[in-house]
């Protein structure tokens, strides 16, 4: 059916490249996520007075264009610090602050959806705050929280095609490296959005899966 | 023995508790009544070291509820508490909702606080809805899961905050019975309500309170039979 000078070799290529955008965005969403609820956390409890500071630091990760944190983040390390780290630790470290940034307002809005009523009576029953916070209030916010933060795993995970600028070789760049060579743009791009889709479709069913589930419950 | 010494308590120039004294020996049953806003919530909410006090303190068992070092949490396990609002915890079934702080707090195993929550559950009457979550329950039965749950800590004081007003009217019978019940069990409680009769019937002493302090406490037979401040007259008249 189709004329392509693609080989089985080619497709390893990409398949690696798939599997560094996996990887990537799995160690940006992993650890940008249990910061972002430490984050978060300490954002609700100190109230917005107090949490200024971080709520600032925060919001540069948030509005500076990923490309540009990225270039001068390898920048800052490498030449200005003098560390020898890798394209793909840097892209790593600045895709989980820019994830913990986001993640840190939808766990903080989570934790707000919580009724105050109900974290009294769980205090009321003897149990700490550390209790409350574990067994209560984050099991509810995430109810809450997990759409959104779908939609940033989603939204992350798109983004690791700017890592490029460090070096890395994921999904993206994989392809168009082919595509130099191939001169195949728009089968080659097909196969690379299909290799997207297979990454987050099972993110996204497993959100709907979750939502279904517990809602069942509501 | 719950002793209330004069007690202050204001939300910012509000002053809603306005020195309260009241002694509650164990085994008591106080009920307390009085307009909305008078503090009677607030009053509550203090005893269990929720709220902060301005001046005065509380002793529960001769520990100072507010003082700098009380374990509140530990403290909390001899005062259980239900509120007028539900709030029962959505994500966890009606068993797991009793057995969370039996095992969290208390240190219970896992059977030994299945057990319990089952013999209390039991108890009010919903040992037919165990594994069901907290939305498929009716305000009355929320409000006996919430009585549960705070049994099933073994306290040796229960706090109720008019624990029937968001009830409808048929709801309310089923959890006055329960309250009945725990009453005529011995334990020690104190009933914030809007229902006379039943204040009436279960109490040992009825507090009046009135503007933050408590105006008149006396009998149940002798507060409603004989009113003697004109504020509880006008109450009791715009009660009937
Ligand atoms: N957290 C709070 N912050 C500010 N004001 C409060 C707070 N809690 C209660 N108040 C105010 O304190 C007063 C007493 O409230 P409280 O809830 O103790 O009254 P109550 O006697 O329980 O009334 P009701 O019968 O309506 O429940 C009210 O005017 C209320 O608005
Ligand atoms: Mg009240």
């Amino acid at each position: 059916m189709f004329d392509t000078a693609l080989t089985v070799n080619d497709l390893l290529f990409l398949a690696r490249g798939a599997g560094m955008t996996l990887l990537v965005t799995a160690i940006a969403v992993g650890l940008g996520t249990l910061m972002g609820i430490v984050f978060g956390v300490v954002r609700y409890q100190v109230g917005p007075w107090w949490g200024a500071p971080l709520t600032f630091f925060l919001d540069i990760f948030r509005s500076i264009p990923l490309l540009i944190q990225l270039v001068l983040a390898n920048a800052f390390v490498t030449t200005v610090l003098g560390f020898r780290v890798s394209g793909f630790t840097v892209a790593c470290g600045v895709l989980s602050l820019y994830t913990a940034a986001y993640c840190a307002e939808i766990v903080r809005g989570g934790i707000e959806a919580v009724p105050q009523t109900v974290r009294r009576a769980a205090r009321s029953l003897g149990m700490s705050w550390g209790q409350d916070m574990t067994h209560i209030v984050l099991p509810l916010a995430t109810r809450v929280a997990l759409p959104s933060w779908i939609g940033l795993a989603l939204g992350v995970m798109k983004d690791t095609s700017l890592v490029f600028v460090v070096q890395v070789v994921e999904l993206l760049k994989s392809t168009q490296i082919l595509i130099t060579r191939l001169q195949e743009p728009l089968f080659l791009l097909l196969i690379c959005g299909l290799f997207y889709f297979l990454i987050s479709f099972p993110i996204a069913r497993f959100g709907g899966y979750l939502e279904k589930k517990w809602l069942a419950n509501d | 023995m719950i002793e209330i010494e004069n007690v202050r308590k204001s939300f910012g120039s509000l002053e809603v508790l306005k020195g309260v004294s009241l002694t509650v020996p164990k085994g008591e049953v106080l009920t307390v009544i009085g307009g909305s806003g008078s503090g009677k919530s607030t009053l509550l909410t203090c005893i269990n070291g929720l709220e902060p006090i301005d001046s005065g303190r509380i002793l529960v068992d001769g520990v100072e509820v507010h003082a700098k070092g009380t374990d509140l949490n530990r403290l909390r396990r001899k005062i259980g508490i239900v509120f007028q609002q539900w709030n029962a915890f959505p994500h966890l079934t009606v068993l797991e909702n009793v057995m969370l702080a039996q095992r969290k707090v208390l240190g219970r195993s896992r059977a030994e606080a299945e057990a319990e929550a089952v013999r209390q559950l039991k108890h009010v009457g919903l040992g037919d809805k165990l594994s069901v979550y907290p939305s498929r329950l009716s305000g009355g039965q929320q409000q006996r899961m919430a009585i549960a749950r705070a049994l099933a800590m073994s306290p040796d004081y229960m706090l109720f905050d008019e624990v029937t007003s968001a009830l409808d009217p048929q709801l309310v019978g089923e959890v006055l019975d329960t309250l009945r019940m725990l009453a005529a069990e011995g334990m020690t409680m104190i009933c914030v309500t809007h229902e006379m009769k039943f204040a009436r019937e279960v109490s040992d002493r009825v507090a009046f309170f009135h503007q933050g302090v408590i105006a008149e406490i006396a009998p149940p037979e002798e507060l409603f039979g004989a009113p003697r401040t004109p504020e509880l007259q006008k109450f009791l008249a715009a009660t009937v």
